[in-house]
């Protein structure tokens, strides 16, 4: 599912977040958001998510998105809660759910478990997992509902670099299988120069640049967006390799 | 990072019975749920067998199937002890899903109708009715509680007019009940000072909560709410459990979370205002019986709202029970008995659940 966003812009209140930001995605690929905290990512994915209101256009395959098409993880969330791994993941199915649950709605959340590889974890409680379950758990509710778009906020936050490997290659394998338009929100320059097809960096609510990883992650670009001095390498396998040296102030 | 799709540092085999393994863990809790039911049943009884004539569980079952020769005790089972006995199942069933749903939708352990000043308006208005009796039009016996189930309401409309600002947020609706707990626990006071004192004795026992003022009417009242409520309550389950999860997660889900949110707390406000309004304050219910169901049956709303309709039932027909056993001929005061099971009994709770963290 094509995305086409022109001029989108968000505010809360007076602060203006998102300011004219126009970025196209397609499907099959990965488009990371990048930026320094504050800088606007989150919420641009939430307004892509439908969930904020914004000024100018977002279009999916040239118009409104249909019910459930949009898969969006949030950031912040509670896992302290008295719920199995499987019901977390039956959740994702809300839009079809009902008292008596339909066959359907249980072979959805048990395939996206099998697929994301944590159909073992099933039973266990939710806030009994490690964040790296936990996290690809939460990747399968949103697969669950069988989504056309990923919209994913900082899903290898707290992750140890295991598991952000793995998440980021299983979320690269899903978006190529299913044909997903991805767009996810990474604080890890290296990760989204290896995993995203495309990066998008943002500085103070604009959109500083949008391309492949090589083409942004450049110390001209990366520096003032995140008020750091770098050093960029080209890694063995052709892709970029971020050193940060030293902190500009903020 | 060439090694990154080789596997999760931590995953297990994979299973093939998730669906089977929820299934039974679906039919555990069912059973759960019925074993709390079977328990309540045999705390009804016994509530019906205690008072000042101990009767034989024989001769109670008798008297409900209306096979009792003896006049007497048919007359003690059916006429006296029958409405307080449901009285306290249903009374104790209303507060123990207003309780669950409150915390569901403020994502707050704590809170309860007590907690959050519903019972406290509830208060003010009986006390008012109180005070007032003569210029109202109704007896005694309907006026209190319609008054107290008025300010109930009032005290859920000003917490939920507070949630419904823009920005406003679970905590800051657990501070508006707060609040309102303040200002009616305040303007109850000032009724208190104002009253006679036979008008104040008659509040004092109202606060305290009774079982006494009980009648197959009042039960059939409560009960209907509760019949209307609940499946209502039952429809949002998934919505519900979803709200566990966070506002923002549950939006992203498509849950609708402010009217969700506004619609649980109108039905909590009849739930709890229709069982406060005829016995009075009763705390603790509405607290530990989620807590119960929680941790037995999970946060499923499907599971939990029943399971804790169940155990506040439970909780309540054993609190009646004890009431009339503390002081061999006096029915203690049912709030009085409630808090003092509930307050060790919350105790033990906080530390199993310390533990297994």
């Amino acid at each position: 599912m094509r995305l086409e966003a022109n001029n989108v812009s968000v505010r809360y209140g007076q602060r203006v977040a998102v300011r004219e930001v126009s970025l196209a995605a397609a499907p099959g690929q990965i488009v990371a958001l990048v930026g320094a905290n504050g800088s606007g990512k989150s919420s641009l994915l939430r307004a892509l998510a439908g969930l904020h209101r914004h000024g100018g256009v977002i279009a999916w395959e040239g118009g409104h998105p249909p019910p459930g098409a949009i898969g969006y993880m949030p950031q912040d969330g509670n896992t302290r809660v008295a719920l199995t791994a499987f019901e977390v993941v039956l959740l994702g199915r809300m839009g079809t759910l009902t008292l008596r649950v339909d066959a359907a709605d249980l072979a959805a959340a048990e395939a996206a478990m099998a697929e994301l590889g944590v159909a073992h974890l099933a039973g266990r409680r939710i806030g009994e997992l490690s964040g790296g379950q936990r996290q690809m758990v939460l990747i399968a509710q949103v697969l669950a509902a069988n989504p056309r778009a990923l919209l994913l906020d900082e899903p290898t936050s707290a992750l140890d670099i295991a598991h952000q490997l793995h998440v980021l290659a299983l979320l690269r394998t899903v978006t190529r299988a299913r044909g997903l338009t991805t767009l996810a929100v990474l604080h890890d320059l290296n990760a989204a120069a290896r995993f995203a097809d495309r990066v998008a960096l943002m500085s103070e609510g604009r959109l500083v640049g949008i391309g492949e990883p090589a083409d942004i992650l450049r110390p001209l670009t990366i520096g003032p967006a995140f008020h750091v001095e770098v050093a960029v390498d080209a890694g063995s396998d052709g892709h970029p390799v971020v050193l940060p040296l030293r902190a500009r102030g903020p | 990072m060439s090694a990154a799709a080789s596997g999760p540092p931590s995953a297990g085999p994979s299973s093939v019975g998730a669906i089977a393994g929820w299934r039974a863990a679906n039919a555990r809790r069912g059973a759960i749920c019925l074993a709390a039911a079977g328990l309540a049943a045999i705390s009804f009884a016994a509530d019906l067998a205690t008072g000042p004539a101990l009767l034989p569980i024989g001769a109670v079952l008798r008297a409900l199937a209306g096979l009792q020769a003896d006049p007497m005790i048919d007359a003690i089972v059916r006429n006296l002890r029958l409405p307080i006995g449901l009285m306290a199942l249903v009374v104790g069933a209303a507060l123990g899903v207003s309780g669950a749903v409150m915390q569901t939708i403020l994502n707050n352990p704590l809170a309860s109708s007590y907690t959050l000043g519903i019972s406290a308006g509830a208060g003010f208005g009986a006390a008012l009715a109180i005070m007032v009796g003569g210029l109202l039009p109704l007896p005694d016996a309907w006026a209190i509680p319609l008054a107290a189930f008025l300010f109930a309401g009032l005290a859920c409309a000003l917490v939920a007019g507070v949630g419904q600002m823009r920005g406003a947020t679970p905590e800051l609706l657990i501070l508006a009940g707060i609040a309102c707990l303040f200002l009616f626990q305040a303007l109850l006071s000032l009724l208190q000072f104002l009253a006679s004192p036979e008008a104040l004795q008659q509040i004092v026992f109202w606060l305290f909560g009774s079982l006494l003022r009980a009648s197959l009417g009042k039960v059939g009242v409560v009960a209907l709410v509760l019949a209307l409520t609940l499946p209502v309550l039952m429809a949002d389950a998934w919505r519900l459990t979803a709200l566990k999860l966070g506002d923002e997660r549950a939006r992203a889900l498509g849950v609708r979370v402010d009217r969700l949110r506004l619609r649980a707390f109108v039905i909590v406000s009849l739930l709890t205002g229709a069982a406060v309004a005829f016995v009075g304050t009763i705390g603790f219910v509405g607290l530990v019986a989620p807590h119960v169901a929680r941790m037995l049956v999970g946060e499923d709303q499907r599971h939990m709202l029943p399971a804790s309709a169940v155990f506040g039932a439970l909780l309540l027909s054993c609190a009646s029970v004890a009431s009339k056993l503390i002081m061999p001929g006096t029915v203690f005061p049912i709030g009085i008995v409630t808090a003092l099971i509930g307050v060790p009994f919350f105790g033990w709770l906080i530390r199993g659940a310390v533990r297994a963290a």
